[in-house]
Formats: structure tokens, C-alpha cells, sequence
């Protein structure tokens, strides 16, 4: 099926399989391995893009179901070579560590930051819920998550 | 302006950050080869079944499936079977019996990822099922299904040590003795990347290049020529590649069929084979952790005096033994469970069990079955606490080690290099608050709410180890540095290790940079690539600062005795004459006569002595004298829900002793994963079998992690006592909270409920375990 996404800000047009997974059209088919896979459950949130302004696991979803989408993936953060405020924030919070939670998690708190700039703990907590670390305990995926609506909020 | 050393001590923030904040982190799935082909796995869904047939037509005829392989092809090169690292044998693939759900039973090698597993679908396998062993106590019992044909029975091997007649003496004439039967169950390690591989086989150079999801990967050369050698893939010509890593915690170690289903595919049909697993072939085969059932005693005087330990355990195996231990130490570290405390007589023993289930017994984030050796030793201080009615706390303080003891000698003969066990505990009461939180336990207990406080005075042991004790496979586990300083000043390390989100780029940079004064921002680190690095152990069991670590300094050390002798030529003065201070050789006495190390490493090639060599470089394989000995304790405040019989971890303060900490930062981000991986067994997670042997909890929908809403606000504190052994006094702390809190919780929930008559819950401790509890008490709300 021919199908036509925006992909942070690119066009592309592909002929997919009906039943190729989106995670696969990023990672295969254009190469932005950036979005990872860690279950096939839609449960540890991996694979978490956002699509439409909405994050979801990209894992659970068809290519074809993006067509005519608008997609944002973790390598259309940085803009102009200057990195976006989650990502200086998961750095300097220390909230990474293996890394591969990591791009899921920033773009899940990407969504949850438009919606909702200035969050308490706890609902950041809620707000990443979807996403599975196992490395960092959160306490420092909060603290990025913080620091970055914090320095969102004061630009 | 000069840039900053970022020497020891330094909260550097990561080297490593960059890639992986921009989606340009290199894992295994990201390697794409041409001509690359995937291989999917064909799996039992018998514990236990004669193979009769395996129909591959149907597979065969779909088009883009190339191959489909059997235990009985590979039995013809001689690779149906491998051994694992206990001198026990692991199928790679079955020739006529699988012996647990989930085994693979063969594999599919297709053009496409997703052809491979259209393929995988349409093998039909016939089987014929056989009796199953699940309950490792029924496998032992004479008349019970034997799940290996090539044994005598279940029983794999007995394994004890300490003085059995003397403990069994005290136990005889103690005033107090408490008995638990604990069990820690099954759990996986889950690191979010599951296992994969590509195995590149170049038939015209005659060498195999492995990409894997490995903690180890010059063993796994060592290994790989050593299995294969007779197939012609010699060691110089096997090269593997360890490349980012998501998260290992011991599950990496091991060797699965996948990989060498993969390998042999590579080489039998020429091209490049890539295996990625998913998560429930990842939950529901590859290696488990745990699965001890332990009988633990202690005998005491009734003034709280511990006088003597006994553990008798049954270590549930699966269908072999294939855990990944140093191969002296078929129970791992066990040995260490006399923990904090003062015992005078001490015996353990371990047996090992087949059972129609998964192979393992890997770590967990812990070193060698240390979790095991602390969750029953700390469980079972806190009863004999209760049942003295005496404070956990003050059972602790009256029979720690004394800072004065060590090096202590442990009644099972570890060697503890250093401790102060009470300081760290004091700090931890201080923290949390702990004389007004028994207040408050005993007024809301008045009310008829429940409140518990758990503590867990852990001390590990890691860094293994000493060559004399320790090998894996004959080869002993040191572990290696190795230093180029490049002409402008900047240097190139390289290590036997390999980080999985330790921050190995930041924390070996540092340490170079604090022994040569080159910033760390400076120095490249280079790990996992066999090719390039010298060789080493790998990293798991918390032994990269303790063995690879200590390398960089010793080697970086050599480089500057090296440079002292350069400078001397530079300066025009004598050796003597000249001190390393402020990370630069300066002559005594004489302010502003000095030269850097940038000035020393141009003239290491420019200018450097008559006679001497040119350059400037180290290496060095790193024996540690001893292990390592970090500490710590934690304590745990729970309320517990009457109606729901959920367990809240209202407050948990941790304070770690690892020694001296390379990067505080870092260190404070191992420990809240650690706590967390430390929370998740004792409230969440579990596998577990029915009695066919069928898994209860084989994926993310059923075995549950614990995300942002369960886990706790860590709190953290940090005493230091450095170990004197080490060469700039660090312990290892990657796996310490994982180890010690489990057992915190486990007897706060208990501490909650003692009142009630309930003297031990086994973990995970679910809602629903709880529920019934405060049922049958009559209290639920």
C-alpha cells in the first residue's frame, strides 16, 4: 500500500506491506533507529513516538495507519545542531543510562509537556507510566522531565 | 581557559549522553549488513516431549524462507549441544526432546524479519509430551520423572562449607534458635533490550564477525573458538562486538542458542544472520535469576548474642546447570550470608536441582547469589529481633562487625577488606527519622492501622576476583587497561570490559584523567570490540571499578613514571627533584619550574631521552589482590491498605558505603536503579509454573515492572570507608540496592504484621498475598 507521513519535518512517500509495523517503517524503511523496540505488548513504551501531536507506541500501530500523518521521532528534537530542553535536560539530570528507553521517554513527555507545561511530580510520574526503565529508578527521568518544563516555561 | 581535570570525585556529566540523546545510540537491532538475513526461532510449547517429527515443507514453501534448521543438522557439525559455564552441557538445538516451554526447537532463516517468522509459524512439530518435574523438592524425591536422560537423577551437585559438627554444637546448646523457610522466587532481568546478534561469516577471509548483545565479549571469542574450533573458526579470526548495550544486570552473560543458531547459519549459507529476540522469547527462555529455597537458622543468647548460622538450601536449576558463576563456586558467593555480623560458627549448604524449566541462575544486578545470601540473612535477623522482642536495630548494633574487626575473617573465609557497619546504620536512623517513626508505628498499631519499619544491613561482596580463587573456564578473572597518550596531549583507553549504562566513557576517563592530569573531556574510551581492546572478564558482578577500573590506575601510573622521566630530561634536573602536584610535575622548591603532561606527551614523541623509547603508553591486567566488600543500610517505611492489602512504600532512606566514589552523579544513578530492581522482586515481580510447566507471567502483560507510579522517591545517603586494597579505594556499587533492598521491605511488611501472629511472606508480596493474610486474621477492611 502506498502510503505518504512527515517525518520531523521530511515528506516520504514509501510502498509498505499492509501489515508492517510503524516501528519497523521508521527503524527499516527510512533508518531512524533512534525509535527502539523492548516488548510486543505495547507495554514498556520503547517505541514511543509522536504522531499528530499525540504520543503513541509505534509498535501497535500499522505504517498504513500513519498515512497522511505528521510524525515526530527523537532525532527531529534537536533543531539547528541546539538540543531541545528535554534532552539537555535528561544530560544534565543524569536521566539516562543504557539509553534505550531513553528516545521513548522524551517523547512521551515531549506529548505530556505540551499538554501540560507545568506538572507536578506526580503527574509527570503518571505521565510517563507507559514507560519502562529499568536502569535509573525515574528519579532523575523526573528531574529532566522538571527541568525541562522549567526551562520551556521561562523561554 | 584550561579545561577542568574532572578528576575523581567530579559529577562529571556523561560522554556517552550525546549519542543516545538523539537517537544515535548503536545497538544491536541498528546493525544492518547487505545481504543481511533474519533468523526467527521455532519454540516448544511442551515442558517436557519427545520430538517425533519436524515438518519444514510448509515453511520451506513460502517464498524469501531459505532455511530451516534442526538439532539434527547441527548435530552433524557437532554444535546440537554446548557447555555451559558449570562443565554442565545446554542444547543448542534439540535432536529428540525438548525439556522446557519455550525451548527452541528450530530455526528459520529468511530473507525478511517478518518472512522469518511466517516461517517459524509454519514448521509443524509433532510431539509427544512427557511427565513434567516442576517442585524442585518433588524432583529429589527417588521415584521422581528424571528430566535428564544422561543422569543418575534431578540432583546436581551438593555443595557446602563452614563447620558442620560445630554449628550444629551451638545450634544444640542455644537459649534461642529461629527458623524461616524463605524462597526467592524466579525473575527475570528484563533490561528493556532483549537479546540479539548479527554473525557475519566472511568465507573468503575465513573469519567470523559477531555483533552481540554481550557483557563479556572476550570470553565469548575464547568460547565461541573453543566450541567451533573444529569447524575452522579460529580465535584471531573471530572478532566480536559488543556494541551499545540496553541494559545487561547479568543477562547478557550467557551464551543462548540464538547466538550459535546464528553463527552456524552464517557460516553454512554465507551471508550475514541477524537474531533479535522479543520480549517473551526473552521472559520465557533466556536465563532466570534466583529460584533458591532457603531454610535459614540462627541460634543466639537471649540477650541477642548471635552465635550461630545455618542455611540449607535447594537451588532450582531448570533442566541444566547453566549458571553463570566462576566455575570454583557452584552457589556463587553464597558463602558471604553470615553478612554484617559477628557469628562464630557458621555452615551452609546448596544443592542443585534439574527441573523440566529454563536453564540460569545469572544475577539479577548481583553478584554471584549475593541477593540470596542477604535477603535470608536479613530476613531472619529481623525474626529472631521480633521473637527477642528486641529493636531490629539494636540486634544490628550488638553484633556487627566493629570497624576495629577488619579486615575481618569470616567464619566461611572471605576476607572483609574494610567496614564501619554501625556508622552507616546511625546515618540511615537519622535520615528517615527512626525513634519517631516506632513512636508513631505504636500509636497507629493502637488504632488498628498498620505500619511497619524494615531494616537491611547489607554487606556484598564483589570484584571478582582474586585469580588465585577465581577463573570462568580456567581463565582468571582479571581484568585489563590500556593507555595511549596521543603526541598533542589527548589519550585513547581501552578496556576488557563492557558498560550496559554504567557510564564506562565518563568513570574510566575520570580515573585516568586523576592519575595523569588530562581532562577527561580528553580521553576516548574504548570497550567491546575484541579486536581492539586487551583482553578481560566483562563486566557484571560490580566488578568494573574493582578490576578493570584499578587497571586504568595502575596503568596510568606506569605512563606516569614513564612521564616523570621525561620531564626530569625536559627540566634538567633529577627524578627526585621533581613532584606530581596539581596534575602537573613541578620541581621542588622552585614555583613555576614545571610541565604538564600535554608538554611531556609531545615530547614523549618529539624530544623525548637518548636511549629511551618514543611514546607513551601503558597496559596492565589487573589481579585484585582481593574482592571487595561495599555496605550499606537501608531502612523502609510501608503502610498497608486494609482493604486492598496493597503495600505502600510511604519512605525508603538508603545509605551506601561503596568507598571512594569516582562519580557522585553516576553513583547516586546506580543506586536508584538499583533499589528499584530491589523494589520490583519484593512487591511485583515472579515467574512461576504450573504443574505442566507451563509459565505464569511470560510477558509485560503478566510480569510487571514497576514505572514511575510504584516507585518510590529514593532517598540517599553515603558514608566512606575506602578499600584498602584497591588503588584508589573503591568498592563497586552498580548491583549494592539491589541486593540490599528486598529484604528491607520484605521486613517492613512483616514488621507490619507481627502483632497479628504472621512471622514471614515470601516476595513478590502481591495485594492479593496480603489480602488473604489480614483475611485469615480477621482484619481485613
Amino acid at each position: 500500500m502506498h502510503i505518504e507521513v512527515t517525518v520531523n519535518g521530511t515528506k516520504h512517500a514509501a510502498d509498505v506491506e499492509p501489515r508492517l509495523l510503524l516501528v519497523h517503517f521508521l527503524r527499516e524503511v527510512l533508518n531512524l533507529t533512534g525509535t527502539h523496540i523492548g516488548c510486543d505488548t505495547t507495554s514498556c513504551g520503547a517505541c514511543s513516538i509522536v504522531l499528530n501531536g499525540r504520543a503513541i507506541k509505534s509498535c501497535t500501530l500499522l505504517a498504513v495507519q500513519a498515512n497522511g500523518g505528521d510524525i515526530l521521532t527523537v532525532e527531529g528534537l534537536a533543531v539547528g545542531g541546539k538540543l531541545h530542553a528535554l534532552q539537555e535536560g535528561f544530560h544534565e539530570q543524569h536521566g539516562l543510562q543504557c539509553g534505550f528507553c531513553t528516545p521513548g521517554m522524551m517523547m512521551t513527555a515531549y506529548a505530556f509537556l505540551k499538554g501540560n507545561p507545568k506538572p507536578t511530580e506526580d503527574e509527570i510520574r503518571w505521565g510517563i507510566s507507559g514507560n519502562l526503565c529499568r536502569c535509573t529508578g525515574y528519579v532523575n527521568i523526573v528531574k529532566a522531565i522538571q527541568y525541562a518544563a522549567e526551562k520551556t516555561g521561562t523561554e | 581557559m584550561a579545561k577542568e581535570i574532572h578528576g575523581m570525585g567530579h559529577s562529571m556529566k556523561r560522554k556517552e549522553d550525546a549519542r543516545f540523546l538523539q537517537g544515535k545510540g548503536k545497538y544491536i537491532d541498528d546493525i544492518k549488513l547487505p545481504g543481511m538475513l533474519y533468523l526467527d526461532i521455532v519454540r516448544s510449547p511442551y515442558a517436557h516431549a519427545k520430538i517425533k517429527n519436524i515438518d519444514a515443507s510448509k515453511a520451506m514453501a513460502i517464498p524469501g524462507v531459505l532455511a530451516v534448521i534442526t538439532g539434527k543438522d547441527l548435530d552433524k557439525y557437532g554444535l546440537a549441544w554446548m557447555p555451559t559455564l558449570m562443565s554442565d552441557k545446554q542444547m543448542v538445538l534439540p535432536i529428540d526432546t525438548v525439556k522446557y516451554q519455550s525451548q527452541e526447537v528450530a530455526g528459520v532463516i529468511a530473507a525478511e524479519r517478518y518472512i522469518a517468522a511466517d516461517g517459524a509459524a509454519a514448521v509443524e512439530v509433532e510431539y509427544d509430551p512427557l511427565p513434567v518435574v516442576v517442585d524442585p523438592f518433588k524432583a529429589l524425591e527417588p521415584d521422581a520423572t528424571k528430566v535428564r536422560d544422561d543422569k543418575p537423577s534431578n540432583h546436581i551437585w551438593h555443595w557446602e562449607t563452614g563447620d558442620k559438627a560445630a554449628t550444629d554444637l551451638a545450634f544444640r546448646n542455644a537459649e534461642v534458635v529461629v527458623k524461616e523457610n524463605i524462597y526467592i522466587p524466579r525473575i527475570h532481568v528484563c533490561s528493556i533490550e532483549t537479546c540479539g546478534c548479527v554473525a557475519s561469516w566472511d568465507s573468503v577471509e575465513g573469519k567470523l564477525t559477531m555483533y552481540m548483545t554481550t557483557q563479556a565479549p572476550h570470553a565469548i571469542r575464547t568460547v565461541i573458538a573453543l566450541v567451533a574450533g573444529h569447524l575452522g573458526l579460529s580465535e584471531e579470526r573471530i572478532q566480536v562486538i559488543s556494541p551499545d548495550i540496553g541494559g545487561g544486570f547479568g543477562g547478557k552473560v550467557p551464551v543462548y542458542p540464538g547466538y550459535v543458531i546464528a553463527i552456524a547459519a552464517s557460516v553454512l549459507i554465507g551471508k550475514p544472520v541477524k537474531w533479535i529476540e522479543d520480549r517473551m522469547e526473552n521472559i520465557q527462555a533466556d536465563s532466570f535469576a534466583r529460584d533458591y529455597h532457603i531454610t535459614a537458622e540462627i541460634a543466639a543468647k537471649k540477650d541477642g548474642t548471635m552465635q550461630a548460622l545455618r542455611f540449607k538450601t535447594v537451588a532450582d536449576h531448570g533442566y541444566t546447570d547453566a549458571a553463570a558463576n566462576p566455575s570454583k563456586f557452584p552457589a556463587g558467593l553464597f558463602s558471604v550470608c553470615t553478612g554484617s555480623y559477628n557469628f562464630q560458627n557458621a555452615f551452609v549448604e546448596v544443592d542443585g536441582v534439574y527441573t523440566n524449566k529454563p536453564p540460569g541462575g545469572i544475577a539479577y544486578r548481583c553478584s554471584f547469589r549475593v541477593t540470596e545470601a542477604v535477603h535470608a540473612i536479613e530476613q531472619i535477623t529481623d525474626v529472631l529481633a521480633h521473637e527477642l522482642k528486641m529493636d531490629p536495630a539494636e540486634l544490628r548494633s550488638k553484633n556487627f562487625i566493629k570497624p576495629e574487626q577488619f579486615p575481618y575473617k569470616s567464619v566461611l573465609g572471605w576476607e572483609y577488606d574494610s567496614g564501619n557497619y554501625q556508622g552507616a546504620l546511625d546515618l540511615a536512623m537519622n535520615m528517615i527519622g527512626y525513634r519517631e517513626l516506632r513512636k508513631e508505628q505504636a500509636e497507629k498499631r493502637a488504632r488498628g492501622e498498620l505500619m511497619g519499619i524494615g531494616i537491611s544491613s547489607f554487606t556484598e561482596i564483589v570484584g571478582a576476583g582474586p585469580s588465585k580463587h577465581f577463573d570462568i573456564l580456567g581463565i582468571k578473572m582479571f581484568d585489563s587497561a590500556e593507555i595511549r597518550i596521543h603526541p598533542t596531549g589527548k589519550a585513547i583507553a581501552r578496556f576488557g570490559t563492557k558498560s550496559q549504562g554504567q557510564g564506562h566513557e565518563t568513570t574510566y576517563a575520570q580515573i585516568v584523567a586523576e592519575e595523569l592530569g588530562i581532562p577527561a573531556e580528553d580521553i576516548q574510551v574504548e570497550e567491546g570490540d575484541t579486536d581492539t581492546a586487551p583482553y578481560g572478564l566483562g563486566t557484571y558482578a560490580s566488578r568494573s571499578t574493582p578490576t578493570a577500573g584499578a587497571a586504568a590506575a595502575v596503568a596510568a601510573r606506569k605512563i606516569r613514571e614513564k612521564a616523570r622521566k621525561i620531564a626530569a630530561y625536559l627540566l634538567e634536573v633529577s627524578e627526585e627533584d621533581l613532584e606530581w602536584k596539581d596534575y602537573k610535575f613541578q620541581v621542588k622548591g622552585v614555583p613555576g619550574k614545571e610541565k604538564t603532561m600535554q608538554e611531556v606527551a609531545f615530547a614523549a614523541y618529539t624530544n623525548h631521552p637518548p636511549g629511551m623509547e618514543a611514546g607513551l603508553e601503558a597496559v596492565n591486567y589487573y589481579d585484585p589482590p582481593n574482592l571487595t566488600f561495599p555496605f550499606g543500610s537501608y531502612i523502609c517505611v510501608v503502610d498497608i491498605d486494609k482493604g486492598t492489602g496493597e503495600v505502600k512504600v510511604r519512605r525508603f532512606v538508603a545509605v551506601d558505603d561503596c568507598g571512594n566514589r569516582i562519580n557522585p552523579m553516576i553513583v547516586e544513578g546506580q543506586i536508584h536503579g538499583g533499589l528499584t530492581m530491589g523494589l520490583a522482586p519484593a512487591l511485583y515481580e515472579g515467574i512461576f509454573y504450573d504443574e505442566q510447566g507451563n509459565i505464569q507471567g511470560g510477558s509485560f502483560m503478566d510480569y510487571m515492572l514497576p514505572t514511575a507510579v510504584e516507585t518510590p522517591k529514593w532517598e540517599t545517603g553515603e558514608t566512606c570507608t575506602p578499600s584498602p586494597h584497591h588503588p584508589f579505594g573503591a568498592k563497586g556499587v552498580g548491583e549494592s540496592a539491589t541486593v540490599g533492598a528486598p529484604a528491607a521491605i520484605v521486613n517492613a511488611v512483616v514488621d507490619a504484621l507481627w502483632h497479628l501472629g504472621v512471622r514471614r511472606i515470601d516476595i513478590p508480596i502481591t495485594p492479593w498475598k496480603v489480602w488473604q493474610i489480614l483475611n485469615d486474621k480477621g482484619v481485613a477492611g
